[in-house]
């Protein structure tokens, strides 16, 4: 039991423990509060491991391929970008690459860190600092929405030429998926009750959120 | 359940990073959060007039991304301009239906949608209003959802730049449309995340649903 105030409505709320898969929603807004996970690190850690690699192929095959008239073109997503900065759209060119390549690196190599370095006893207090950062990240993470665009391109172009799709596109595909999943089977609230506290309790919390066992 | 009440008036702050409920040192200085380290806000500071300040930039951008060209297709010698809606025209024209519509939604209706709710969620917090707060804040959590979805045209035309360079047959280059266009996703991702949820039950009424 733990009393927490909903990050919505800021109303306070006493959460049980739950079980695997139990989530505890806010009483007035709605707002999910909590979430059972059975085990809070090996699932969503090869989850990582697996978007990881499947990020490195996204990031250097291309994504498509277009053939007219005898010639034959490519790109990748970071030809996309770069081919916007050099036709004069810097700006558009620089949100583009943090969107499609920087924030989901980003995204995963954080949470690979987070991930790592939770499983060590005691935890280290960087731990929740990657952590933060991941969370930072994650909006501006947008392969689902890239994939969608590349699917419309491809649409588009094939009125004028003939478009292969080329293995990056496959790779971006598994990784929308992969992104998602790492998301729904990780608990941020378990990692931080582990991580060690950054300073000496000059301020004690009230509520016995490091030790869920506390009866309140 | 325990009587309702908001940690703000039990002078609590809930850390916005890690989630630790933490007695606020002073009203005015709450400090660090001991857990995590991040400062503590009982409300997202200035959050109104951050948001409005983001909202009336994006709604200025607006503008000019719907006007102005986001590609000119340039073919032996001569080039046409497209604008989002034309892009739209052209999906559904070749016979793709379901990609219009979805280009239409993303590009043309979220936006738009997400700036007609960031202000009324805005006007609904100033004048206090305390009616209906389960469904602002549902309405909150749906633009937070759906805001980076309107990036998708930025995405197209990227790929199809890239992609398209036949050159001297046939080349597309980005348009200005594009920066501005792109402003209005990155300025409404923004703003929604100034914008404070917790406001929106300050007003009190609607207690216990």
């Amino acid at each position: 039991m733990q009393t927490l105030a909903c990050p919505d409505c800021d109303l306070l709320q006493s959460v049980p423990d739950l079980p695997p898969g139990g989530k505890a929603s806010c009483g007035r807004c709605g707002h999910v509060l909590a979430t059972g996970t059975a085990d809070p690190i090996s699932r969503p850690l090869a989850l990582t491991i697996a978007a990881l690699l499947l990020l490195i192929i996204a990031n250097f095959d291309p994504l498509m391929g277009l053939s007219a008239v005898g010639r034959h073109a490519s790109t990748t997503i970071i030809g996309g970008a770069y081919q916007m900065w050099i036709e004069g759209e810097q700006a558009t060119a620089v949100i583009v690459g943090f969107c499609a390549v920087v924030a989901p690196a980003g995204y995963i190599l954080f949470m690979l860190m987070v991930l790592l370095g939770a499983g060590r006893t005691p935890v280290p207090g960087w731990v929740g600092e990657m952590l933060r950062w991941a969370e930072r990240m994650r909006p501006w993470s947008m392969v689902e929405v890239m994939m969608l665009g590349i699917l419309v391109a491809l649409i588009k172009i094939a009125a004028l030429a003939k478009v292969e799709p080329g293995f990056g596109m496959f790779a971006v595909g598994v990784l929308m998926l992969l992104i998602p999943a790492i998301e729904v089977s990780f608990d941020p609230h378990a990692i931080w009750q582990r991580v060690a506290w950054v300073k000496p309790k000059t301020s004690p919390p009230i509520a016995g959120d490091s030790a869920p066992e506390a009866s309140s | 359940m325990a009587a309702a009440l908001t940690a703000a008036q039990a002078g609590l702050i809930g850390c916005e990073h890690c989630g630790l409920l933490v007695r606020a040192a002073s009203a005015d200085e709450p400090g660090h959060c001991p857990r995590c380290g991040s400062a503590l806000e009982s409300r997202r500071r200035q959050s109104i007039e951050r948001t409005w300040a983001l909202v009336i930039a994006a709604a200025i951008c607006y503008i000019p991304a719907n006007l102005l060209p986001v590609l000119g297709t340039t073919t032996l010698g001569s080039t046409e301009y497209d604008t989002i809606m034309g892009g739209v025209v052209f999906l559904y024209t070749s016979g793709s239906w379901p990609l219009a519509l979805i280009v239409l939604i993303a590009s043309v209706m979220v936006p738009l949608g997400k700036l007609i709710a960031l202000g009324y969620l805005l006007i609904s917090v100033q004048r206090r209003s305390s009616s209906s707060n389960r469904e602002r804040t549902r309405l909150y959590r749906m633009v937070e959802f759906i805001g980076r979805w309107s990036m998708l045209d930025v995405f197209v035309d990227t790929f199809t730049v890239a992609l398209v360079q036949l050159s001297p047959l046939m080349a597309v280059r980005p348009g200005a449309g594009v920066m501005f266009f792109a402003a209005v996703v990155v300025l409404t991702m923004i703003a929604a995340t100034t914008f404070d949820p917790r406001l929106i039950w300050d007003a009190g009424g609607e207690q216990e649903s």
